[in-house]
């Protein structure tokens, strides 16, 4: 097989203050994919995310194991070239989106990659053109609804052309039709996406495989359908479909 | 309206006050203030002259009186000052409306109040004349430090955020029957205020990693800043997959390492 976009092996890691938040975690996201990660609040999800891109490593703390991100070692001498290929959005787009106007934010990421004039435009506009908001990049971030906000965030990321899309929770705080209308985007995308959240029927959407993080190790990691409806792997570790919400309906409903 | 300009001093016009680069305008406004500011005090003329000069600019900008006037409440407390000075200076006294004041103090009092008014009219008439990322691109063509640029760009991106924050902690502290009459509940408004300077402490830690993570290495590059080059348009085709030029892979052991020390 080739070389999987993110190859997590053995990934321990334990905080300063003695909190051991991940206990050797093992992960292959393959080109292509759409991944799941699901797991209660404090499994260790966003631990192991912000070691995708080296904002924690070894130096943040004690840590084992190893992360490579299509071949190349997450390690110190190359951080930026893994942050490119690792776009990460994070939860809230107020964190993710800093600058005053759009077109200044979405620019942001590859003009540190060094892109300038007509190729930095360029991209730009083509990223805000993948999640449609190609309207509004004179706009202040801060004049945009929330939905709006969220899918700038992910052009932001994927003007700097990542291997992989990490998403922090996409659907939190999303209205029905944004939430929607995101799912769409995301779809659309010819990308890998590693999803982390707590949406179950988002995740059944979008994702085919998912993979569960359960205090610190990987309890699952199945095609989505078969984790939700192991009953006896939800209860253990805490996960929940939302009242009234049947997997298999819903796949039926899909497929057609 | 304010809304969607913007701050809400800014009053959306078309004038050609409105259309000239800020810089200009900040610059104009240093020159009009330095003047206004050492006109000696008792030049009554000259300040009816610079009052009348700033009342022609603001009738070109096209802005209302009854929009900037309001907006003058920055002035009270140099007010307050200039109304106590003719009782607080020594000197030669004088009989105004059967008060003994001081007379180089009444002078004094009349030169703080009109430098004060017409400083502030003429801020005022730049803030409502110039969109606020207008004014930051102005003064970093005046050369203003890009960390000073950076520090306010920052507070206009982040003033809503902040405000909204505090808004939604003021609702939640009334809805649980809270109400700040009284100094003795002072200490739960600064136990807000506390609140609120940790939140936004967190938030810029989380703003800080964001940034990090799309390869934040000390410096905003000035590429981001820029006003888009006009002569593109063969955006839209796709070129994915194939890196570009720009996106080279090579390790940069330097900005690596300020990276890490950034943390």
């Amino acid at each position: 097989m080739s070389t999987p976009v993110l190859d997590v092996a053995g990934l321990a890691f334990a905080y300063p203050d003695g909190h051991q938040a991940l206990f050797g975690v093992d992960l292959h996201v393959h080109a292509g994919e759409r991944v799941a990660l699901l797991g209660p609040n404090g499994a260790g999800k966003t631990t192991l995310v912000m070691h995708l891109n080296g904002i924690l490593g070894p130096d943040a703390g004690t840590a084992a194991g190893s992360v490579a991100v299509s071949g190349l070692p997450v390690a110190k001498d190359h951080l930026r070239e893994i942050r490119r290929r690792v776009g990460i959005v994070f939860q809230d787009p107020d964190d993710q989106l800093f600058m005053g106007t759009v077109r200044a934010d979405v620019a942001f990421g590859p003009a540190n990659l060094g892109l300038t004039g007509a190729a930095l435009d360029r991209r730009v506009m083509e990223a805000l053109e993948q999640v449609g908001m190609t309207e509004f990049v004179d706009r202040p971030p801060h004049h945009l609804s929330f939905g709006q906000r969220r899918r700038v965030a992910v052009a932001t990321v994927l003007a700097m052309q990542p291997e992989i899309l990490v998403l922090d929770e996409p659907s939190s705080n999303l209205d029905p039709a944004s939430r929607r209308e995101l799912a769409d985007v995301l779809r659309s995308l010819d990308v890998t996406v590693l999803m982390v959240t707590h949406d179950l029927p988002y995740a059944l959407e979008l994702c085919p495989r998912a993979v569960v993080l359960s205090e610190g190790r990987v309890v699952a990691d199945a095609p989505t359908i078969e984790v939700l409806t192991d009953e006896a792997l939800m209860t253990r570790h805490r996960l929940e479909l939302p009242w009234g919400f049947d997997p298999a309906a819903a796949v039926r409903l899909t497929t057609g | 309206m304010g809304a969607d300009h913007g701050h809400t001093l800014h009053w959306h016009g078309h004038s050609p006050l409105h259309r000239a680069p800020a810089h200009l305008k900040v610059v104009g406004l240093v020159v009009f203030v330095l003047a206004v500011v050492a006109t000696p005090n008792h030049w009554y003329a000259a300040f009816a002259g610079w009052l009348a000069l700033l009342l022609g600019v603001i009738a070109v900008s096209g802005v209302p009186l009854r929009y900037l006037l309001p907006r003058m409440v920055a002035e009270v407390p140099f007010v307050v000052f200039a109304v106590l000075l003719p009782f607080i200076a020594q000197g030669e006294r004088v009989e105004v409306l059967g008060l003994s004041v001081s007379a180089s103090g009444l002078v004094a009092a009349f030169g703080l109040l009109a430098k004060g008014t017409i400083g502030v009219l003429a801020s005022l008439t730049l803030a409502a004349t110039t969109e606020t990322t207008a004014l930051l691109i102005g003064l970093q063509r005046l050369r203003v430090p890009a960390q000073l640029i950076q520090i306010m760009s920052f507070m206009v991106r982040y003033l809503d955020v902040v405000t909204s924050e505090l808004g939604r902690m003021r609702v939640a502290r009334e809805s649980r029957g809270f109400r700040a009459r009284d100094p003795r509940q002072w200490p739960v408004l600064a136990r807000t205020l506390g609140a609120l300077f940790i939140r936004t402490y967190e938030r810029g830690e989380r703003v800080h990693l964001a940034m990090l993570s799309r390869g934040y290495d000390g410096t905003i590059p000035e590429a981001a800043l820029a006003a888009p080059a006009r002569a593109h348009g063969s955006h839209g085709h796709a070129h994915h997959g194939a890196p570009q030029p720009g996106t080279s892979t090579q390790p940069h052991p330097g900005r690596a390492a300020r990276e890490v020390a950034a943390r």
